[in-house]
């Protein structure tokens, strides 16, 4: 057997996975591996300009494909610049890899070592471990493929998340026997469950009696590919869809029976249908703070079914009636299998009468084309601009919530945004990642000013790379969210909000090489929105926006669903 | 400790390094309150078994045996079920005794609770004494007039009874 590098057996079990991509800054604890990269025409690496964002880029691309992501940074600050983007992926369940350097674990110069505090040493094993499924940190050439094998089995299987490797400089230098394999090894891993049958039939007779049934489809339909069964128990149960945050684009917003999202800043007739539904299907979703608002008041005269594929979700934040740990698409077509037989509904029942109403009374469209250049508007007019397979990411805060509330998805994996950890400055890198992944496919990030700002020295990225999207700027010099919070719930008390001298984000746009425009109408608007598609460069397109515009309609904190204020 | 509220969860994990930091972590991660932990090796050798004992209310508990199952290096995990297991701690103890009279009163009381003492030096003795934490607290009440020096307790180590096992096959 020959001996390779521990390099050059970790690309090679890269390209075992698959991979094509990797977003990653270099530095001194991981140049093996760069040496290894160096005219491997396999793996194409994207030079990331902030290890942050290389994180969110993975994350993206993650999102956009369902594939794998590999971010790849040096030791040290490298690593722990990683761990926002590490944590956020783990609070969106989304399948990344995290590859560090790391100081050699042995050698000749002891006093350059693990644990010695060596220069641009962090214990990221220690870091990660409560923001990973799970990490590694190989001490021989030998263990590499079996570990690179398990991370990416780890992160895609059962409930996805972010898995670390970190790689001693030595082990990526040292030369070893190295076996090609396919093995995986973590005995206490289980991806899978097997689904309890008693609760299938629970739960298809507590469907089957349903009078006013309301589905929620949470992040995990998209992870598990479960729309078309959304879709269909949706059609058999005539069933009004409401989605969480994480879910939005797993059932189409313009189909007749989508309410829309739940939540702080849910859509109207989602929060009052889930006040009104007798049965509750919630599939795929960890019922979060943001989603349920006070646990009191949450759909609370409804029977509640929980599907989920982590174990720990069930009964964490709500009591459920009938609990079905499981994959959501396998879980879905049994449930489907066992309505078939019970089920023949006529499709003018009260239930869905009652839905369009509360439609058209709590969220009405707009009818005519929207004139004003407001959020609300802008938003609605840019899903008319865009082809149907257009992927959007957002930042965080208000651009967020306006979006989640105006910006009808269609299709699952096509809306990407930090739900979880609420990452400001995760959207710019995730849209880049997102083109990486899906080139033919046109991606936007609709950005505020603020979160915009903490990402933007990846337009040197995006444009060097020739990965082409383009950012959105709602602009209104202030950050946004937490000043409509200071205005609603301290008073009017504004501090530390208002961001002054904001970049003119379109000269900004040209520094970088970028496609700068701005907008002050909603012909303009137009105009931009399509040069921008047909661009073949970023593009950055600069909207002001009013300073005190607030996103309503908006739960308080600490209220329950049915006390939303303000109108959509 | 409340002997009611105190609940003990068997993990068995794999015998290597960071996974004890990994189940800790969780806990104090997750805000759940460890009294104590101990671990060691199991029958077989690759697997360790740790002991954790909590103090939370039974809804707590299921959430906490249901991360703790999540982590990739835990094998199994569940809770001792109510009255079907056996706990034990070990404590060492260093006791004053500058007089004879001191030092016969102390071996009395020593011998009453099934004790040893296992060092003597000319003004303390130190005993080893094994039992549940009630029985130890006791001995140490015992021994408040007399003076404690030194004192470490290794916290529980507990089985199921029987049929009531927490391992993994062969």
């Amino acid at each position: 057997m020959t001996k390779i590098s521990g390099s050059k057996a970790l690309l090679e079990s890269l390209e075992r996975q698959n991979v094509t991509t990797i977003f990653g800054i270099l530095g001194g604890a991981i140049l093996p591996v760069y040496d290894a990269l160096c005219g491997n025409d396999k793996i194409r690496h994207i030079l990331a300009r902030h290890e942050q964002c290389a994180a969110h880029e993975a994350e993206g691309y993650a999102r956009a494909s369902g594939r794998v992501g590999v971010c790849l940074a040096t030791s040290g600050p490298g690593a722990t610049n990683l761990v926002t983007g590490i944590a956020n992926a783990y609070m969106d369940s989304s399948p990344i890899v995290a590859l560090t350097g790391q100081v050699p674990s042995s050698g000749v110069n002891t006093s350059y070592m693990i644990g010695r505090d060596a220069f641009q040493e962090a214990d990221i094993i220690g870091i990660t471990t409560p923001i990973t499924k799970y990490n590694f940190q190989p001490r021989t050439v030998a263990e590499i493929p079996t570990i690179v094998n398990t991370a990416f089995y780890i992160a895609s299987t059962g409930r996805p998340g972010p898995v670390l490797i970190d790689l001693p400089k030595n082990v990526q230098s040292d030369m070893g026997e190295v076996t090609v394999t396919d093995k995986i090894e973590a005995s206490g891993y289980k991806s899978m469950v097997e689904i309890d049958l008693t609760k299938i039939s629970e739960a298809a007779s507590l469907l089957a009696e349903a009078e006013s049934p309301l589905i929620l489809s949470g992040g995990g339909v998209i992870i598990s590919n479960a729309s078309d069964e959304v879709m269909q128990m949706s059609d058999l149960l005539m069933a009004p869809v409401s989605t969480t945050f994480m879910g939005k684009g797993s059932f189409p917003e313009v189909h007749p029976l989508s309410v829309g999202s739940i939540g702080m800043h849910g859509n109207p007739a989602a929060n009052r249908l889930l006040c009104e539904a007798d049965v509750l299907l919630a599939v795929g979703t960890r019922f979060s703070d943001r989603a349920t608002a006070n646990l009191d008041t949450f759909a609370s005269n409804a029977k509640k079914i929980h599907v989920d594929i982590d174990e720990a979700e069930i009964g964490k934040n709500i009591e459920v009636d009938v609990p079905i740990v499981g994959d959501a698409k396998a879980v879905l077509k049994m449930l489907l299998a066992a309505l078939n037989d019970k089920l023949h509904k006529s499709e003018g029942n009260a239930w869905a009468k009652r839905v369009k109403e509360a439609k058209e009374q709590l969220s009405p469209l707009l009818k005519d084309r929207p004139r004003d250049i407001v959020p609300k508007a802008l938003l609605i007019e840019l899903r008319r601009l865009l082809p149907e397979n257009a992927i959007v990411t957002t930042e965080v805060g208000q651009n967020q919530m306006w979006s989640a509330l105006y910006f009808q998805a269609l299709k699952p994996r096509s809306f990407i945004s930090s739900g979880g950890l609420g990452t400001m400055g995760f959207g710019f890198p995730a849209s880049i990642g997102a083109k990486v992944a899906c080139p033919n496919r046109p991606v936007l990030d609709i950005a505020g000013d603020g979160s915009f700002i903490m990402s933007e020295q990846e337009l040197a990225c995006s444009v060097t790379e020739k990965i082409p999207v383009t950012v959105i700027v709602l602009n209104n010099s202030v950050l946004g969210m937490v000043a409509q919070w200071q205005r609603m719930l301290y008073k009017g008390r504004y501090m530390a909000v208002h961001l002054g001298k904001t970049p003119d984000f379109v000269k900004l746009a040209e520094a970088y090489g970028a496609q700068g425009l701005r907008v002050t109408s909603m012909e303009e608007f137009q105009k931009a929105v399509k040069e921008a598609l047909n661009s073949t460069v970023t593009t950055v397109i600069d909207v002001p926006i009013g300073s005190e515009q607030d996103v309503v309609p908006f739960v308080p904190p600490g209220c329950g669903l049915p006390q939303q204020r303000g109108d959509y | 400790m409340e002997a009611g509220k105190t609940k003990i969860i068997s993990v068995l994990v794999e015998n290597k390094p960071g996974v004890l930091y990994g189940v800790s972590n969780l806990f104090r991660r997750r805000n759940f309150n460890i009294e104590s932990i101990t671990v060691g090796p199991s029958v077989r050798k690759d697997v360790a078994r740790m002991t954790i004992t909590v103090n939370e209310d039974e809804k707590t508990i299921i959430q906490v045996v249901k991360q703790v199952a999540k982590l990739v290096d835990v094998l199994k995990v569940d809770e001792l079920e109510s009255g079907h297991f056996v706990m034990r701690e070990l404590a060492l103890i260093k006791v004053q005794s500058p007089t004879p009279k001191e030092r016969s009163d102390i071996i009395n009381c020593v011998d009453v609770f099934r004790g040893r003492i296992i060092d003597v030096s000319i003004d303390s003795l130190m005993v080893e004494i094994t039992g549940t934490p009630d029985k130890i607290d006791a001995f140490l009440n015992m021994m408040k007039a007399t003076g404690v020096i030194e004192l470490a307790r290794t916290g529980i180590t507990a089985l199921g009874r029987g049929a009531k096992s927490i391992r993994i096959d062969e």
